[in-house]
């Protein structure tokens, strides 16, 4: 295959790219946008194997080699992504940007060691990018991925001088850097790549649990840029394009995400330097709460005219989507108006409770979005809460330093009369105590989601 | 490739990049990142390449690990952002 035709075909599958993002960024679209992706990477994939390079010959060398490490790829990639059940779809999408960015580091790295002396500083220079910022974004995502399946804290994690060794670690990492581009040995490249792991790790433990989206969503934009710095020492045009444009649409999401959740990036990223550690909520546990039986619950329903139900992340995990829509429609057939409050970030990531709520077949019309829902709680009757509580804690409005502070909630605190499934006092992902759970309208049903739902339901067709 | 060109490249994709997501709702944004995540998969183009002119066994090694990586990245991230908008499709009939 000659050079030009190959460089068409690259092309191609950049135009797909494009295509590929413009779909995705409308509903009716999306999934076709998603498959024209999967064809242009399919393409650009395949092509390769057809191509030789100046001084190579077909078939491919390591050809062997090559055609089983993808199949080990497919092996676990394809299962992981079918198996895995939506709530923790959030991180899995954190692993599989994480596996990429330290892909483009190892490109870069062997690229690297093949060249030798002969690398002109240029591709030095472009290979130190890639090795830097493609080892940030995988152990970054992968510090992601355990706070979001919970196999470490969601708080932020802060130590003494935290914000001193973070610098002096960038600092090393620039300097280090600046070693391999002098140097151009293999010791400096890996003490680099080393320091720019803990420099990922570093970066994001002091992120909060609910500000994580905003992080992994720019760790892809990174990984993304790195595809591009590779492409480059590679002499990749579509390596560039790729990578330059998920960097690109990547930055603009991350800014997108942020503003949904009332945040300024540089708070995100950086607030957690300057929070203080919160209070110790002192005597949380001994306060009085008003907690109600499943018929309590049923009664306050059943005279209700507009009920909002506002889903969290706890209704997902207890698999309780099915039985919610089965008291919704249980509800709107005696006649009461009932809507969904969906929270941008309800769930795990913007976007994610549509997913589950569409997972259980909820009609797309009951489900409103923030600014749309907000202005009725003062016309709503019930608010129930399920498994959320960050989303709708008073605390982002009214109290100045903490975590969530800025963040825009629904405002249940509005209605007549709240309810609160929970499993227990537990504060929510961000880690924050809950006023409204002690307001004397919210009354509070503890359990299981689904089995309190479910008690709900048969309460309320009894009535 | 001359530079110029290269940058030309780049700053182009910058902003094509930045205009197909610039209006996009927040329910799509999950759907939309994980999107975008896999196409940085085609990295695997890149690991590939180096893999076919390693020359050592440290060189072919860690090749074929970001052969493994980056196809985990580009086929798992294509196929669970399938099933996020296979889920979409449902509930407008």
């Amino acid at each position: 295959m000659s050079r030009t035709l190959y460089d068409l075909i690259g092309l191609a599958a950049g135009v797909a790219f494009i295509l590929a993002l413009k779909g995705l960024s409308h509903p009716k679209t999306a999934r076709r946008g998603n498959l024209i992706g999967a064809f242009g990477a399919t393409l650009a994939t395949l092509v390769v194997f057809f191509y030789a390079a100046p001084n190579s010959t077909l078939p491919l060398n390591n050809l062997g080699w090559i055609l089983g490490a993808i199949a080990v790829g497919l092996a676990v990639g394809v299962p992981a992504a079918r198996k895995v059940q939506m709530t923790q779809m959030p991180q899995l999408v954190a692993l599989f940007n994480g596996v990429g960015g330290g892909a483009a580091a190892l490109v870069a790295i062997v690229e690297y060691l093949n060249l030798g002396n002969n690398a002109g500083t240029a591709k030095v220079i472009f290979t130190v990018f890639t090795v830097i910022v493609g080892c940030v974004s995988f152990s970054g995502s992968i510090i992601t991925f355990m706070k979001l399946q919970e196999l470490m804290t969601t708080r932020p994690v802060i130590f003494p001088a935290g914000r001193f060794i973070i610098a002096a670690t960038l600092v090393s990492v620039i300097g280090v850097g600046g070693w391999v581009v002098s140097a151009k040995g293999t010791t400096p490249l890996l003490v680099l790549a080393g320091l720019s792991l803990l420099f990922g790790v570093l970066f994001v433990l002091p992120v909060g649990g609910a500000d994580v989206p905003i992080v992994i969503s720019l760790l892809n934009a990174f990984t993304g840029l790195t595809v591009a710095a590779s492409g480059y020492v590679l002499d990749s045009v579509l390596l560039i394009i790729a990578g330059t444009l998920v960097g690109a649409s990547g930055t603009i999401l991350t800014r997108l995400m942020a503003e949904a959740m009332g945040r300024s990036l540089f708070g995100t990223l950086f607030g957690a330097f300057t929070a203080k550690p919160q209070a110790a909520s002192d005597s949380a546990e001994e306060r009085p709460v008003r907690s109600g039986s499943p018929d309590d619950v049923a009664i306050l329903l059943n005279y209700a005219r507009r009920v909002v139900i506002v889903p969290g992340f706890g209704l997902a995990v207890a698999q309780a989507q099915h039985t919610v829509r089965e008291l919704a429609d249980l509800m709107i057939a005696k006649g009461i108006d009932v809507a969904y409050g969906i929270h941008p970030v309800a769930g795990r990531m913007p976007g994610h409770m549509n997913v589950l709520l569409a997972e259980a077949n909820v009609p797309y019309d009951q489900l409103e979005e923030m600014d749309e829902i907000n202005p009725t709680f003062s016309q709503t009757d019930v608010a129930i809460v399920i498994g959320a509580n960050d989303v709708v804690n008073p605390a982002a409005e009214n109290t100045p330093g903490c975590p969530i502070y800025g963040m825009p909630i629904l405002q249940v605190s509005n209605a007549a009369n709240v309810i609160f499934l929970k499993r227990s006092m537990r504060p929510g992902f961000a880690g924050i105590e809950n006023e409204l759970l002690y307001d004397p309208k919210t009354m509070l049903l503890f359990g299981d989601a689904k089995a309190s739902l479910t008690k709900v339901v048969s309460a309320l067709k009894a009535l | 490739m001359e530079p110029i060109a290269i940058l030309s490249i780049f700053v182009l994709a910058v902003f094509v990049g930045f205009e197909v997501v610039s209006k996009v709702s927040s329910t799509l944004h999950t759907p939309l990142m994980s999107g975008a995540n896999a196409i940085h998969g085609v990295i695997l183009v890149g690991a590939i390449i180096v893999a076919d002119h390693s020359k050592t066994n440290l060189e072919l090694g860690l090749a074929v690990a970001a052969i493994i990586l980056a196809t985990i990245n580009m086929v798992g991230g294509f196929v669970v952002t399938d099933r996020m908008l296979e889920m979409f499709k449902g509930k407008k009939k």
